[in-house]
């Protein structure tokens, strides 16, 4: 019985990283399996927004409240500082996430397709032609 | 202890499971106008489980940008290039592998993490203490939060102004160049 409980105590207390771990994994499964730009950018940000919810959640105290101080002198506040770090992170996730979707934007403009499959046949017919003009000069 | 903790885990467990179920809905759909929408439904619930967990200020910057600014972008792009994916080629299971061959390495390594919320973690117990009894006397901003990133960590702060800045200049090269060469079509005006 007291095994069970202590069990359980540690399921309890360590669920929440393994949740971010398959939320985690399911963003790098839409970036990797997936061919389309806009959507491996999605997933980009699913896997992103995981990792912030892992930091946070250290910080995390039970029985606190946010990092703003009141006048109780018994409170308990939470970690303020992945709540610093993560705030800088979102600013620049956003920028990196705006210049990739610029990229996706000239890519369709040159190439007229952002699926990938498509995008490496044509690299490789422009190789091809590239290869057979510069034999033919010569 | 033991009965908040439990009410805190139930709310988790749910907004987790609204979170997975929008992350496969997007892994599986191919409409991308659909995808975009429940990217901004993920983003909104993470931003009430950020809440949940004390992080009020990354929850309304996660909220305004992840919900906001990242949906538009997403939509302006959308309209640029198209609404429809195509059915990948390849088979899914490589990835599939991978990313279970990653998650099991991940668990594995949480084993050894300190429990949730507990108050002598070691993430909780030199750095954390110091700000928070120091804001007070050497700031007197009541959101700490707001003192260590403006005050204690200003120049953190500035080198994202420099990130952002830099990228926007990026972007702007990137779709403003296209406009002048009319070769290269007039779409990144638009």
């Amino acid at each position: 019985m007291s095994e069970l409980v202590l069990d359980l105590e540690f399921i309890v207390g360590h669920y929440n990283y393994w949740m971010f771990v398959i939320l985690m994994m399911t963003g790098l499964y839409v970036t990797v399996s997936r061919g389309n730009l806009v959507k491996k950018i999605v997933g980009l940000n699913i896997f992103q927004t995981s990792v912030f919810m892992l930091y946070i959640s250290m910080g995390k105290i039970i029985g606190g409240t946010a990092p703003i101080l009141i006048d109780d002198p018994d409170a308990v506040y939470s970690n303020p500082l992945p709540h610093v770090l993560i705030l800088t992170a979102i600013v620049v996730g956003i920028a990196t996430t705006a210049l990739g979707l610029a990229l996706v934007v000239r890519i369709r403009e040159t190439y007229g397709t952002i699926e990938e499959d498509e995008l490496l046949v044509l690299e490789h017919e422009m190789e091809f032609a590239e290869a057979v003009q510069g034999g033919g000069s010569r | 202890m033991t009965a908040s903790l439990i009410g805190i885990a139930v709310i988790d467990i749910l907004l987790f499971t609204f979170l997975v179920i929008t992350a496969i809905a997007i892994a599986r759909l191919r409409n991308l106008f659909a995808v975009v929408m429940l990217a901004g439904v993920f983003s909104l619930l993470s931003a009430a489980l950020l809440a949940t967990l004390d992080a009020v200020d990354v929850a309304f910057t996660e909220a305004a940008v992840g919900a906001g600014i990242s949906t538009v972008l997403l939509l302006g792009t959308l309209a640029l290039t198209g609404r429809e994916e195509k059915k990948p080629r390849h088979s899914p299971f490589l990835p599939l592998l991978v990313c279970l061959v990653t998650g099991a390495a991940l668990i594995y390594g949480t084993l050894d993490m300190p429990s949730f919320g507990a108050a002598n973690n070691p993430a909780q117990e030199h750095l954390a203490r110091e700000y928070l009894e120091r804001t007070p006397v050497e700031t007197g901003v009541p959101n700490v939060v707001t003192a260590i990133l403006a005050s204690y960590r200003g120049f953190d702060t500035l080198g994202e102004v420099l990130v952002v800045f830099t990228a926007a200049i990026a972007v702007l090269l990137l779709l403003g160049a296209s406009g002048k060469r009319p070769s290269a079509g007039r779409r990144g005006e638009e």
